[in-house]
This record gives C-alpha cells, structure tokens and sequence, in this order.
C-alpha cells in the first residue's frame, strides 16, 4: 500500500541538488526531536550558516518587499536589534519619568 | 554493539528492501528498527564524531556538514522510492537502539498522525530567480560618453529603471505562480530566498517554495510548472523534487500556517 505509483523522473536531485537545497532541508525542516545527544541546530553554530544560507540574497528581496524572514530574531540580527531597541525606548521612558519625579520629591523633601 | 545511533527517518513498515549498496553517515548502511507500527532508520555512527563536543565542532564545518546532509538526503531519497518516509532533522543521535524505542514509543502517536497526513505525498520545490543585472554591458556596446552631469545623471535613470522594471515583472510572476502552484497542491511553504555563493545559482532568488503534491498528482504538477518556463524573459524557474515531505514534516505546521 506504500508502494509510491509512478513518478516523474527527479528534478535536479540525488549528488546533483543544489547543496543549499539539501541544507535547507536536512537542517531546517524535518521533524526535531531531542536525541540523547544534545546539539540544539538552533543554537549559534548553525546560526552562521543559516545566515549562509540567506543573507546574499536579502537587499534584492526586501526591494521587492519579500521581508518576512527579517522578524525571525533566529534568522535575523535585525530583529534581534529591534528587540533590543525596542527595550531601550522603554528603558528611556522609564527612566524619563522617574527623572521628572525626582526634582519634585526632592523639592517636597527640602523644609 | 558499539557506536552511536544516527535517526535519519521514521516510516511504518515497508515490503521493498532498501537497495544494497546504500550507505548512510559515515558509510554505515541503513538499518532498520522496528517498533510496534513504526519504524526508525538508523546508521551506526562513531562516538568520535557523534557525541555532543565533536558533532558541536564538526557542524561548523561546511565540508563535514555538506557529507553529512549528502549522506542523509541520500538516504531519505532511497526511503522516498519505497514508502513515504518522515524525515528527522540532521544530526538526530541516540546512545543505543533503546532510546530510539523509547523515542518511538513517547512519540508514537504524534507521528502515525503524521505518516497518515503525508501519505502518498512528497514536496517540490519552486524556485524564481531573476536573471543578474545586466550592469556590466559588453564592453562591445559602451554607452555613448555623457556628454554633461544631467545627461549622466539621466542614463543612470533609465538604468535603475530598466532594473526597477524587471524586479516588479519578477515580483507579479512569483506571486501568480505562487498562486497558481498552490492551486494544484495540497499544501505550501515559503522559504527564504537562497544564496547563490552555496547554490551556485546564477541570478538572484526570489521566491523559494514547497509545495506539497499527491504522488497521483505530481505529473501534472511538474507539467504546470514547466509550461511557466519560458514565460518572461530575464525570469527563470527552477524545479526539484520529488522530495520527502521535509517542509511539512513538522507536527504543528498547520496550526502555524499564516501567523
């Protein structure tokens, strides 16, 4: 009932894929599960070739508004940026208001 | 027995035996372990490379990795031919033979969800590149000297304008393609656009899908994508598969769609 029927002759496959084709897959896709050995593929190592894998391409994309992998933090330092950033407005803020608040404690506390 | 288990697949049983010579990781063939409905395919693989610290190591090297995922998708591949196959992620490795039963056995209902959803089904992949820039004319055909700023200025215009033209043809082609592909499969993905310096693809990658097709199906999806092909100049399309349903592997793939 496996048995596959009949398929089209393969397209660019077998020793002749293109490699990144293979390591999108083999790397990215496919099911994760946590073998006894712990090498977590998301980790920094692979980041470097995940980032292989995308960067070239990336300026030509985003002209064409192709962007969505850009808020992916694991795919982009951007978007790691932007957190970053975004934190550090609420950082500022905070420490704004409690700027404001302190002349004014201070004032209260002055006899 | 010695050695490490490298996990490259679970399948439910199938009659066809695998072909002799195929080898896996590290040149160990394909085994295959049983478990209640499923089973696990496994290589043999050397601690020396496998355990956590050198496997952490080699990963970072591009031509160990490029053996490695050669050496699983060539495995998988073999799989595709005689059953529908439920590819791991590379690098998948257990002490022993019993802790991938007992992987088997806390996942098994997961996957026999999963073997049953992709069934009969395996993945193609679509790509849309956009032919390089053609900025360095021949120098056989120099653009006539600007004769002053504004009419450099101006030959730089309807340059950016050319190119700015092409990218907004390959923009309505990808996404009608996408379209029109997704009509004819039962499930897509879109990937991020590839490299050319690991693809050695010429042009720039625009559009990188899956798309997930009946077996039954495939012929005429292969057909549809080709009569695409010659469709606008300075836009090429590319085809691979049939590939093991990898982009649709993932348990909770269609819960996530569109998030």
């Amino acid at each position: 009932m496996t048995t596959p029927s009949r398929l089209p002759e393969p397209y660019g496959q077998g020793s002749s894929a293109n490699l990144a084709d293979i390591l999108e897959r083999v790397l990215d896709k496919g099911v994760v599960i946590a073998g006894d050995i712990r090498i977590n593929l998301l980790d920094i190592e692979l980041l470097t070739i995940k980032l292989r894998l995308v960067v070239a391409s990336v300026d030509k994309a985003k002209e064409m508004g192709i962007d969505w992998w850009e808020s992916d933090p694991a795919l982009s330092s951007r978007a790691r940026r932007d957190e970053l950033a975004r934190e550090n407005a609420e950082l500022r803020e905070r420490l704004a208001r409690l700027e404001e608040l302190e002349p004014r404690r201070a004032q209260e506390e002055s006899p | 027995m010695t050695g490490l288990r490298y996990v490259y697949a679970v399948c439910r049983p199938f009659g066809t035996p695998l072909q002799a010579q195929l080898t896996g990781v590290g040149g160990d063939p394909p085994r295959l372990l049983p478990h209640h409905g499923l089973v696990a395919v496994v290589s043999h693989v050397p601690e020396a490379d496998f355990a956590e610290e050198p496997l952490r190591a080699h990963l970072e090297d591009l031509d160990w990795l490029t053996g490695v995922a050669r050496a699983h998708q060539g495995v998988i591949d073999a799989l595709t031919t005689v059953t529908t196959p439920l590819p791991l992620r590379l690098g998948t490795v257990f002490r022993d033979d019993s802790g991938v039963r007992t992987m088997m056995q806390a996942r098994e209902e997961g996957f026999l969800r999963t073997l049953d959803r992709l069934e009969g089904r395996v993945e193609w992949g679509v790509k849309v590149y956009v032919e390089a820039e053609r900025e360095p004319e021949a120098p056989a055909a120099p653009a006539p000297r600007p004769a002053s700023g504004r009419d450099y200025l101006r030959q730089r215009r309807m340059r950016t304008k050319s190119q700015d033209d092409l990218w907004q043809r390959a923009e309505a082609f990808a996404t009608r393609l996408h379209e029109t592909l997704s009509e004819s499969a039962e499930d897509s993905r879109l990937h991020a656009p590839q490299n050319p310096t690991l693809s050695g693809a010429s042009g720039r990658n625009v559009l990188n899908a899956a798309y997930l097709v009946p077996r039954v199906k495939s012929e005429e999806f292969v057909e549809r994508v080709d009569r695409t092909k010659d469709g606008v100049p300075g836009i090429r399309v590319e085809l691979t598969g049939p590939w093991a349903a990898y982009s649709f592997a993932g348990e909770e793939t269609t819960e996530k769609e569109g998030t």
